[in-house]
């Protein structure tokens, strides 16, 4: 806590502007989480938190540390990058995962799986019958 | 007035974070179905290490970083494991 009677007001006023936004904006993200009523609708809420509640809070701490290590600290990027690459990825995944256990299941209002020759069909995917397949078996 | 306003801001953010962990962790436990439940935790993940970030700047400890570095790398593994065992019902083939 010794830095915090020699910090500048210059410095001290942007970071507790970064630290609130981010927390802000991972509260209202999460609070989407658990207001949201398909699983569908809530797999955007949480990338509020993932994007610009994380940087807010990381660019918060580059600043600051910076300012107390007097040099350019950029640590925090590691994370924040990695955060942005990984979130699309997991997310895309989980929300592939959803969709083909509700075809499995038949739940109402899904889209049928599109048809395509590159990839097999999933065998419990709800395809249209075998006999509309092109060609080959 | 620099430690004041650094002071609030630190316990805001600790406190709105604390408040998001505990809606994703409502959502882990009470969503309806598994993909739900693996979507609150991946969130309570990142909440999380954003929480352990914060306390690194309040503390001023450059360990919390590297704590929070390894939550991150964490929950990446866990969420797509688990996607992956929502579809196939395996995690290695």
């Amino acid at each position: 806590m010794s830095w915090m009677e020699t910090l500048p007001a210059w410095v001290a006023i942007p970071v507790a502007l970064f630290l609130m936004l981010g927390a802000t904006l991972t509260l209202l993200g999460t609070v989407g989480l658990v207001q949201l009523k398909s699983f569908y609708d809530r797999l955007h809420a949480p990338t509020l938190g993932t994007s610009w509640g994380a940087a807010g809070i990381l660019l918060a701490s580059m600043l600051l540390v910076s300012w107390t290590e007097g040099r350019a600290v950029l640590h925090e990027l590691v994370i924040g990058i990695f955060l942005m690459i990984t979130t699309p990825v997991t997310l895309m995944f989980l929300g592939r995962a959803a969709l083909h256990r509700d075809r499995i299941e038949g739940t109402p209002g899904i889209p049928g799986a599109v048809e395509r020759s590159d990839i097999p069909a999933p065998p419990g995917d709800a395809l249209a019958d075998p006999a509309d397949a092109p060609g080959e078996s | 007035m620099s430690a004041m306003i650094m002071t609030f801001a630190l316990s805001y953010a600790q406190i709105a974070l604390a408040l998001a962990a505990c809606l994703a962790g409502w959502r882990l436990l009470y969503g309806p179905r598994a993909q739900d439940r693996v979507l609150g935790m991946d969130t309570f993940y990142v909440t999380a290490m954003l929480l352990f970030v914060v306390t690194g700047i309040r503390v001023g400890s450059p360990f919390f970083f590297e704590a929070a570095m390894v939550i991150g790398v964490l929950g990446f593994v866990a969420t797509v494991s688990l996607a992956k065992f929502l579809i196939r019902g395996e995690v290695i083939e």
